[in-house]
């Protein structure tokens, strides 16, 4: 008899918000699962076991170390040999960082931002409906949101969006080698920019580290090079794939709908619940770098961790009636933005993003619904952020 | 009960501060702090939850 090889991970969802069906052969809260490099590395499945592990000091976040998984040929050349910044470095060193960045992301500064937030949202719906009644709901307001909120908190001119928004097209979805020209280009263009602001300060949050951490030597270039790309890259093409997507799964389910429009005080808690069903970042990469034993297991040293939030999330040992959507959920621990150390820096800012776009989209359109039959609308393959990669829509 | 913040630990998420806003808040430098006079949870059903979602295990109750 031979032995069944692992599992391929990952592998192409056939509805856009619900999970691949071919990991329902994936057991919980543990599974070996096979790469595209043909590596065995372990699929984390379970809720409480992949709570325990992502605060394990034993597990790294570092993907320039030997044995670290890596679940893609664009991975290879566009992410692993970057500079590691705040998301790919361990403790001490990420603290360090996170601890500069986290007054700029506070509920406060959240708060303050909302008002500009809403006339954004409002702007560009303003424009969509002027063109009407139809539209891409992609290019005409799930990706312009989120990249005019970020361009402002950081401080980049939102009138450079088609170079980055491309470049980071072609880091998510390109051949390899376009990956790694793709972050070139943008360490480039972010690099000039950073010398730009120098010269000229604005007031926005990478003029703010230009000024506490390079001028004071606590960062050099090539560091704040890295940490603007991730926070541009991090800040609009997540939530942008939340909104398409969210917006995609809400007309898909004209009852919970309904149920939002009868309760807009809802909309906070069917945001934390979408990012639970809809598990967009779907396989989050950490190393073993002990023996840890967990679940009567032995992760031994060296060996490939691979968190799959869309199964996690839908863990029946903490989700009631996990595949359905359910706005009253008492449980509100997914993973949707991580766990750890490393969750999520912006997740309140992408909370209130998607609250007040989703919320003023339905409600500035009660009409809208898909343009094109549900089954043919196209979205992102397995091995990316789940989103949609477009979406046509009439009201 | 008596509550106890770690910020050593703390990574900013606000996590508890959103669920749990009677008894948490975050402080400009982006920490957890408990709001004055709620150090004991001010019976606050909340307090649990806001322990479980803390990314870090930041938050300890101790119960006196």
């Amino acid at each position: 008899m031979t032995q069944s090889a692992a599992l391929p991970f990952p592998q192409n969802r056939t509805c856009p918000f619900h999970p691949p069906g071919a990991y329902d052969a994936l057991a919980r809260p543990l599974s070996r699962i096979t790469l595209y490099d043909g590596r065995e590395v372990w699929a984390v499945t379970g809720h409480t076991v992949a709570r325990e592990l992502m605060v394990d000091q034993r597990v790294s976040v570092e993907a320039w170390r030997d044995g670290f998984p890596i679940p893609d040929p664009r991975f290879a050349t566009g992410v692993r040999d970057r500079r590691p910044t705040v998301c790919g470095i361990d403790d001490p060193e990420h603290a360090a960082q996170r601890r500069t960045l986290i007054p700029s992301f506070t509920l406060k500064r959240t708060a303050e931002l909302r008002p500009q937030i809403q006339r954004t949202v409002d702007e560009l719906l303003d424009a969509m409906v002027a063109q009407g009644p139809s539209a891409e709901l992609v290019s005409a307001f799930a990706l312009p949101v989120p990249s005019m909120v970020i361009c402002s908190l950081l401080g980049v001119p939102y009138e450079d969006h088609e170079f980055f928004e491309t470049q980071c097209r072609r880091m998510s979805r390109g051949l390899p080698e376009d990956a790694f020209d793709a972050g070139s280009q943008l360490d480039t263009y972010l690099g000039e920019l950073i010398d730009r602001k120098q010269v000229t300060p604005g007031d926005g949050l990478l003029d703010d580290l230009i000024r506490t951490q390079m001028v004071e030597g606590e960062m050099e270039r090539a560091d704040l090079v890295a940490l603007a790309f991730i926070l541009l890259v991090a800040g609009h093409e997540t939530t942008a794939n939340m909104l398409s997507l969210g917006t995609f799964t809400l007309l898909q389910h004209p009852d919970k709908l309904a149920e939002l429009r009868a309760d807009p005080s809802l909309w906070p808690a069917a945001v934390d619940e979408l990012m639970r069903f809809l598990a967009i970042a779907d396989g989050l990469l950490r190393l073993a770098l002990e023996d840890i034993e967990i679940a009567g297991t032995t992760i031994k040293a060296g060996e490939g961790l691979v968190f799959a939030p869309s199964l996690i999330n839908r863990d029946t040992e903490v989700f009631d009636n996990p595949d359905e959507l359910d706005w009253h959920r008492p449980v509100r621990q997914h993973l949707g933005f991580g766990f750890g150390v490393h969750q999520c820096l912006g997740q309140n800012l992408a909370r209130a993003e998607m609250e007040i776009a989703l919320r003023t989209l339905f409600e500035r359109l009660p009409d809208l619904r898909l343009d094109a039959p549900a089954e043919e609308i196209p979205f992102k393959p397995g091995d990316t952020i789940q989103g949609m990669l477009e979406l046509p829509v009439t009201w | 009960m008596r509550i106890e913040i770690d910020q050593d630990t703390c990574v900013g998420a606000a996590q508890c501060a959103r669920t749990a806003p009677g008894v948490f808040t975050q402080n400009d430098e982006g920490l957890s702090e408990l709001l004055p006079g709620r150090e004991d949870g001010a019976g606050d059903p909340l307090v649990r939850e806001a322990v479980r979602v803390c990314p870090v295990r930041a938050i300890s109750i101790f119960e006196e």
